[in-house]
């Protein structure tokens, strides 16, 4: 056991620190060209698709050089690497494990340079949590399949240009997981059509998507016919440590405490009050038990041993932290925490109060607490099925 | 960065719990608590696996191992609800380490690693206060030596020690007393967890020789405190598993409207959230243990992160698994209750949750 980085290591550290000094200037100095420039520098030094294999333009970093620039991006609080979060997910990942040669071509270079940003076509109106039962249809006609059907709950589809679709190619089977088919699919080609869907807290993140008669020529499946459900778990699989999060969730507790020191409480001191301190240090607590978590299953991984689903204890601890954390500062902070953007006492630009309309966003995405709770008491204690 | 542990350490953790199992069973547990907590077969047994040295140096006759490998033998050995003082030997062993002088220390740590005598550390005589001034039993210079005063209400294994290693107020500020079991009137006391005993000792006018007083910093008070807590984590982190292995296998086998209980998620889902508690205060006691040698500045915070979380998480582990088993989770017989029990002791032993978590929260600038 130990908590110390090897000399390589801190000099990785050391040069992401000085790229970040060079090329992060102080949000009020960033110009609209800011972006870009930011991400084709990133994308020069090889950090984009840090871990993925060279001949694919990756940089076949290691697990912690990887740790360490998630790190330090997060702290740095600097825009993402890349702009298609999906794309760098999971559809690269699932694309080069499952992709014919002539797909890795055409859409990972893409990815990698942000010029197309992809969305995942899993949810239906009657099917989220059970993720297999899926109805969308399609069927091989000549070279093309043809799809039929909605999908619900898209995050980014109004601005993707790219989905990777989930849809069944067979409805007669013994299995609700066989007969899924794997599709990547142009959201402008014709019978595609995208309805944004506002949120609670006023956004429209994500959409429903309608797909009548689109061809899709066979040559844009991904992996067998019949192996989408294969393909989907092993793409998810491919989440890695939830450092970056972790980094950020210090950094939020950390703002939190300042809400603390300058709020008062029954006219006293907010830090003062034995509740308050509690509370605070609960979510110190668990913010630290997330990254010591991550860091066993980093060493996990390190040595070689596949993780199973132990990621799941720290996306349950996520949920419920990034709820709690935000209904907290909207309390402490009594009436004024209620006020939005432009509200006379918005409490920290109205921030906390935006945020604690957004939670499901981070708490139903990528699968619910309850279904989280399922994988763990199933897959890690070995409790029967549903 | 490698946050896992060696294959000595593993094949320790594999050692312990085999011991725990074979020669330890959960019926020798209950018979050996019936009979006020101690064995001197099996505490024999462990002392000559080195089990008793661990933090003691080589030259004192210890295996010359770290709090890291001593949180390995006390989460083993809890996961079978050890009754044997080999936490209150461990902390004796710092205690000694952090205050004795080389006299003392080649005077007791030897026979301390060998288990020839078992020892004991009373620290604060508040029920519910963590801080110099719970301590109020008193050394007074007297003759060539000191006389002791007050009473130690709280001695953790008092009743099977030899020696005892009291907290005092003395002539110079705090210290530590050492005594035999002889020269003070030690009293049982019933607990709700009968292993892990409990004593009073009465030091009323005991007499103690001049090289019997540990001169003792507040430093090395709260180190003694912390070091008391991580040891009790570790030993929630074996009990805390045990226990959800133990409520894991019933809810499989378990049939009610004819299908395992542990297939509806009203039970699943309090599996899992025990889980995801133990496995998070495993993390955090993992670091602590290993702060402790390699990082003592982080101490302090790690400690009460990891005791804050388990003091809670463990009592919660230990409700949910006796309810979760129903009316036979509640029997004497079965030993569900055992580990709730265990919980109950664990919560305000070097601290309870709201001293560590205002400590992080202290800590962490507020």
């Amino acid at each position: 056991m130990d908590f110390d980085y090897t000399a390589e290591e801190n000099a990785f550290r050391e040069e992401v620190r000085r790229f970040i000094d060079d090329n992060l200037p102080p949000k009020k100095e960033r110009d609209k060209n800011f972006l870009a420039t930011w991400l084709e520098k990133v994308r020069a030094k090889g950090w984009v698709g840090f871990s993925w294999p060279k001949e694919f333009g990756g940089s076949a970093g290691g697990l912690i050089e990887q740790t360490i620039l998630r790190e330090e991006m997060a702290l740095a609080k600097a825009p993402p690497l890349g702009t298609s979060m999906m794309g760098l997910a999971w559809v690269g990942p699932g694309i080069m494990e499952y992709g014919t040669e002539e797909q890795k071509r055409k859409f990972i270079p893409d990815i990698l340079d942000s010029k197309v940003t992809w969305c995942t076509g899993y949810s239906e109106p009657n099917h989220g949590s059970d993720l297999a039962a899926i109805q969308c249809k399609a069927e091989l006609h000549g070279d093309n399949y043809i799809v039929n059907g909605q999908k619900i709950w898209t995050t980014g589809a109004p601005w993707s240009q790219w989905i990777i679709l989930l849809t069944r190619t067979q409805f007669d089977v013994a299995s609700k997981h066989d007969g899924i088919t794997c599709l990547l699919v142009p959201m402008d080609a014709p019978g595609v059509e995208v309805r944004p869907i506002e949120n609670m807290a006023g956004d429209k993140h994500f959409a429903e998507i309608f797909f009548t008669d689109v061809e899709v020529p066979v040559e844009h499946r991904l992996g067998a016919e019949g192996d989408g459900w294969k393909v989907t778990v092993s793409a998810l699989a491919n989440e890695r440590s939830s450092i970056g999060e972790v980094t950020q969730m210090f950094a939020k507790l950390e703002n939190l405490k300042e809400l603390v020191k300058s709020t008062k409480k029954q006219g006293k001191p907010a830090h003062e009050d034995p509740g308050v301190r509690r509370k605070v240090a609960q979510f110190e607590m668990k913010i630290a038990a997330m990254k010591y978590n991550g860091l066993r299953y980093l060493t996990k991984q390190i040595k070689g041993e596949p993780l199973s689903s132990e990621t799941s204890v720290n996306k349950l601890h996520r949920a419920s932290l990034e709820i709690e954390m935000d209904d907290f500062a909207v309390e402490l902070t009594g009436q004024a925490g209620l006020q939005l953007r432009g509200g006379e006492d918005a409490v920290d630009g109205g921030t906390w109060s935006k945020s604690a309309l957004n939670w499901p966003n981070v708490v139903i995405g990528g699968g619910t607490p309850n279904i989280q709770r399922n994988i763990i008491a199933e897959r890690l204690l070995g409790m029967p099925k549903d | 960065m490698n946050f896992g542990f060696t294959e000595e350490q593993n094949l320790l953790r594999d050692q312990v719990e085999r011991f725990m199992q074979d020669s330890c069973p959960i019926t020798r547990v209950r018979e050996i608590s019936d009979a006020g907590g101690f064995d001197a077969d099996l505490w024999k047994q462990i002392g000559e696996l080195g089990w008793l040295g661990l933090l003691i140096p080589e030259a004192f006759g210890g295996l010359g191992l770290k709090w890291i490998d001593q949180v390995v033998v006390l989460e083993a050995a809890a996961t079978g609800l050890c009754p044997l003082p080999m936490a209150s030997q461990a902390l004796a062993s710092t205690a000694i380490l952090t205050c004795a002088n080389d006299d003392q220390k080649s005077n007791w740590l030897p026979q301390l690693a060998r288990g020839e005598a078992v020892y004991t550390l009373g620290l604060y005589d508040d029920a519910n206060w963590i801080d110099p001034a719970a301590i109020t039993a008193t050394a007074k210079a007297s003759g060539d030596g000191y006389v002791l005063g007050g009473k130690k209400p709280f001695v953790n294994d008092a009743g099977s020690a030899d020696y005892l290693l009291l907290a005092v107020q003395g002539p110079n500020g705090l210290a530590l007393a050492a005594v035999a079991k002889d020269e003070v009137r030690i009293t049982a006391q019933p607990t709700m967890d009968n292993t892990k005993p409990m004593a009073s000792v009465d030091l009323e006018d005991v007499q103690i020789g001049a090289d019997r007083l540990l001169p003792m910093t507040a430093g090395q008070l709260y180190h003694l405190t912390d070091c008391g807590a991580l040891a009790v984590t570790a030993e929630m982190v074996g009990a805390g598993s045990a226990m959800l292995e133990l409520t894991g296998e019933y809810a499989k086998q378990r049939v009610q409207f004819g299908k395992p209980i542990g297939q509806y998620q009203g039970v699943k889902h309090r599996l899992a959230d025990m889980y995801v508690d133990l496995e998070s205060y495993r993390s955090l006691c993992y670091f602590a243990g290993w702060c402790a040698d390699d990082d003592p500045k982080e101490l302090a915070r790690a400690v009460s992160l990891a005791k804050g979380y388990a003091s809670d998480a463990f009592n919660q582990i230990g409700i949910d698994g006796v309810g979760l088993h129903g009316a036979i989770g509640f029997t004497a017989e079965y030993d569900a209750q055992l580990f709730l029990k265990r919980s109950k002791w664990a919560r305000p032993m070097f601290g309870d949750s709201d001293f560590h978590l205002d400590r992080v929260a202290s800590l962490g600038g507020l």
